[in-house]
């Protein structure tokens, strides 16, 4: 169903328009060059944040964070196999997905680890990403508490679905 | 994120020079590259997304929705119950997360932040802009359905099983998100108001 969902919504909505008199394809084509002009101002917050993902991991501060995370990780009831995924979960969308898929291979997809990283996957964001895709496009320099809150969001999330994964 | 981006490139340098790991200034090197070639992959779909969403403002959709989402949205965002605009674009940008087209919502919810930048005028985030940047960063999704596929790919007997588990934890991550928010606002403002009021003791007679 999901498949054809896409493709159902831009024909369903480009009728509509159409059957209201608009120029439909006059505002694609001035929608598109408002997203072009927004990858611009993308690109840079981008460049700088994956140049410091990239740091991270292959400096191996990632696996020291790891180790060093592990009895605060047992405290909220995660399987400390799941520790690197919740490291790597709010800096990088294409990481987090090729290591959840890791997770699930090694342990199976209906185990408890496997369960609970497709959980973690689908129930929070590419908090950093997100961050600084939206401030960057919006000119903001202050994010005041933007940062801490969603990651105390994240930090819920990640508890709750290791809770979740063993009730539900 | 200047002390996020200082600390990240601390921690690896220590990190690197204690395990004696290769070459970092490659691995910064390709950071950089991948994230052009994310961009270069996002641009199809921000382009196309963005045109969509012209279109279903063309249509009169994008007021529609606003209507039935803005006895909720209108709580959380005083301002865009002022601004048509705005509200427009945030029940955009919802309604994509809900259905899970994060592509589609990005746009959407960059516009909303805009206007609201464009209304305060000042590069200070506010608190609308944190609470919509919190819940677009804990995800509301009904259908994971990238999970859900990378579940089914590797033989799972129900791939879609986890859903009410992934929706309690994602209300439970969206109401902590909102309510760290506004706890953090409060601790904020008392800050700035205890410097301003420093400020003003600084020079009592208004002359600085």
């Amino acid at each position: 169903m999901t498949a054809y969902l896409i493709p159902a919504l831009l024909l369903a909505v480009s009728g509509l328009a159409l059957g209201r008199g608009a120029n439909v394809y006059d505002a694609l084509l001035e929608g598109g060059r408002r997203g072009l002009e927004l990858v611009k101002t993308i690109l840079p917050a981008l460049v700088m944040l994956l140049t410091a993902v990239e740091l991270l991991r292959a400096s191996g501060a990632m696996e020291a964070l790891t180790c060093f995370l592990r009895p605060a990780a047992a405290w909220l009831g995660l399987p400390p196999e799941t520790l690197p995924l919740v490291l790597i979960r709010p800096l990088s969308g294409s990481a987090a997905l090729a290591l959840g898929a890791e997770l699930m291979a090694a342990h199976g997809p209906d185990s408890l680890i496997g369960r609970t990283a497709a959980i973690m996957l689908g129930s929070t964001e590419t908090t950093f990403y997100t961050i600084s895709v939206y401030f960057a496009a919006a000119g903001v320099k202050k994010t005041r508490y933007a940062i801490p809150a969603a990651l105390i969001a994240d930090l819920t999330g990640f508890a709750a679905a290791a809770l979740t994964a063993r009730l539900l | 994120m200047s002390w996020i981006w200082v600390g990240m490139l601390g921690l690896s340098l220590l990190c690197g020079s204690l395990n004696g790991a290769g070459d970092l200034g490659r691995a910064a090197m390709e950071g950089a590259g991948k994230a052009v070639s994310l961009c270069v992959s996002l641009t199809g779909s921000l382009c196309l997304w963005s045109g969509f969403a012209a279109v279903l403002e063309r249509a009169g959709l994008q007021a529609a929705l606003a209507r039935l989402l803005s006895p909720v949205l209108g709580r959380l965002y005083p301002s865009a119950r002022r601004d048509p605009l705005t509200m427009g674009a945030l029940s955009g940008n919802v309604t994509a997360n809900l259905l899970g087209l994060g592509s589609a919502a990005t746009p959407l919810g960059i516009e909303a932040v805009r206007r609201m930048q464009r209304l305060a005028g000042s590069d200070t985030a506010t608190d609308e802009m944190c609470r919509l940047v919190v819940m677009n960063t804990a995800s509301i999704q009904l259908l994971p359905s990238t999970v859900a596929a990378l579940r089914a790919s590797l033989g799972s007997a129900s791939p879609f099983d986890i859903l009410p588990a992934v929706w309690v934890t994602s209300v439970l991550s969206v109401s902590a998100g909102l309510l760290a928010a506004w706890g953090l606002q409060d601790c904020c403002e008392k800050n700035e108001k205890r410097r301003t009021q420093n400020e003003k003791l600084r020079c009592p007679c208004g002359t600085k």
